[in-house]
């Protein structure tokens, strides 16, 4: 793994250590990720990923280690934790969408309340951002009246609504059904196009050949390889990754 | 309907003050109770032990203590004089909280975590995460278990007409003053009771109808 100079980075974990009671679930983490870099972190389950993904929002904390987005070191909690927050978006496998708000209400939360947007503004932008994920005509209805893909598609318009440095994907097609999960791909396609840099958990390995700068494989808590797609996917260096590999490839 | 008609002056004080009373330790109380839940939550464990211990004493303490202490206790205290009708309402307020604090706190926890976590991800701090997100699911959660807390608020008000209030709890003991038959005045302030907690359980439907979340 190459080791970049901190300040190239936009996303920076060093030395970062975790335990869930016994279970060691992140192990001396070192992960660097630049501005317009698409990492996508594949593993089994139990690997650790999902965790490392909410750690770099804080959404979990670390016992070790640091953690730092655009040079700046986490915060604890408080106001400059959410402020950092702000700057960096989180799409969630289970879509969490605010139940009781409309689709347009969702995404225009956080540019009023956090970033003190007028209203009108803010509904102006967020109109655009649904019509850019395709669901601009469902903006007056509430989450539950809409597919899981749709959901999924406003909670990454919410998240996009914050103009985010990076954005956090959580398994963001695992909840979904098999027909849905493209129309989110797509949109995450696009996304990488454009030049957000993401860090995507997925076991969606279309995606990673597609859109991913690199590829980071986690297993029982570590980075085993880091590598660009077409190198992790043809010529996997570990033994781990390879039988990962080979019973994903059954299917 | 004699005794009715012959005492309303009676019933309309005695009835006004017990809304009024129970208006604003209503009010007091949902405000106050939904503090001491927000406190229960909040990641700081003193105000989380503050609120708990506030909780366990008052609640745990019977209704009529509570209204001797602002009757008797409180004025010997030298602290700002108050009349029995306020002392009547702060009472009921505090004491009414801490069941709406339960209530509500019972409503954040049906309220899942991924709210939170997506409030939180949206760069919201705790406060506006609470009021924004997590309170108003909370609410429409428990507007049933709410209502009968604000039910039995209703009925807890006629326990200050032993504190020297002119409310709905009053009427037979003056009634029986004027020589009125007390069992006919009894009836006809149950009757209204009756009616005034209709009332609410209207309000209570209309609302669960109104304040629906879907998941």
């Amino acid at each position: 793994m190459t080791i970049q100079a901190a300040s190239d980075a936009l996303v920076a974990l060093n030395g970062v250590n975790k335990h869930f009671g016994q279970l060691h679930v992140l192990k001396d983490i070192n992960l660097q990720v630049k501005k317009g870099e698409v990492v996508v972190v594949i593993g089994p389950s139990g690997s650790g990923k999902s965790t490392l993904c909410r750690a770099i929002n804080r959404l979990e904390t670390i016992e070790t280690g640091e953690i730092s987005i655009d040079g700046k070191k986490l915060p604890e909690e408080g106001k400059e934790l959410a402020t950092l927050r702000a700057d960096v978006g989180m799409v969630f496998q289970s879509f969490n969408l605010f139940a009781h708000k409309t689709i347009l209400e969702n995404v225009t939360l956080g540019p009023i309340k956090v970033k003190k947007q007028d209203k009108a503004t803010a509904e102006k932008d967020a109109m655009a951002l649904l019509e850019r994920v395709g669901v601009g005509q469902q903006a007056q209805k509430m989450p539950a009246q809409l597919s899981g893909g749709q959901q999924q598609r406003v909670a990454i318009a919410r998240a996009l609504a914050m103009k985010p440095k990076v954005m956090l994907f959580d398994e963001p097609t695992s909840a979904l059904d098999p027909e849905m999960i493209n129309e989110v791909l797509d949109v995450m396609v696009q996304l990488a196009k454009e030049g957000m840099t993401m860090i995507v958990v997925t076991h969606e390995m279309g995606f990673a050949r597609k859109a991913a700068d690199r590829v980071v494989f986690m297993a029982d808590g570590q980075i085993v390889e880091d590598a660009k797609p077409e190198e992790f996917f043809t010529n996997p260096q570990s033994n781990r990754a390879k039988d990962f590999l080979s019973k994903l490839l059954t299917h | 309907m004699n005794t009715l008609l012959n005492n309303s002056d009676l019933f309309i004080t005695g009835f006004r003050n017990t809304i009024i009373l129970f208006i604003v330790a209503g009010i007091g109380s949902l405000i106050l109770g939904t503090i001491v839940a927000a406190l229960r939550v909040s990641p700081i464990p003193a105000m989380r032990a503050a609120a708990t211990l506030y909780i366990n004493v008052v609640r745990n303490t019977p209704l009529t203590l509570v209204l001797f202490f602002f009757a008797l206790g409180y004025p010997k205290l030298g602290l700002v004089e108050i009349d029995f009708m306020t002392a009547a309402a702060v009472g009921l307020t505090l004491y009414t909280a801490t069941y709406v604090a339960e209530a509500v706190r019972s409503g954040i926890n049906t309220v899942p975590v991924g709210q939170a976590e997506a409030a939180r991800a949206i760069g919201l701090p705790f406060a506006q995460t609470l009021t924004l997100v997590i309170l108003p699911q909370a609410f429409r959660a428990v507007i049933p278990p709410m209502f009968s807390v604000f039910i039995a608020l209703l009925k807890n008000t006629t326990v200050a007409a032993g504190f020297s209030v002119p409310e709905a709890g009053s009427i037979r003991a003056n009634l029986s003053e004027r020589g009125e038959p007390q069992m006919a005045g009894l009836l006809w302030v149950a009757l209204i009771f009756v009616l005034l907690v209709f009332m609410l359980s209207y309000a209570q439907r209309k609302l669960e109808k109104k304040w629906k979340v879907v998941r």
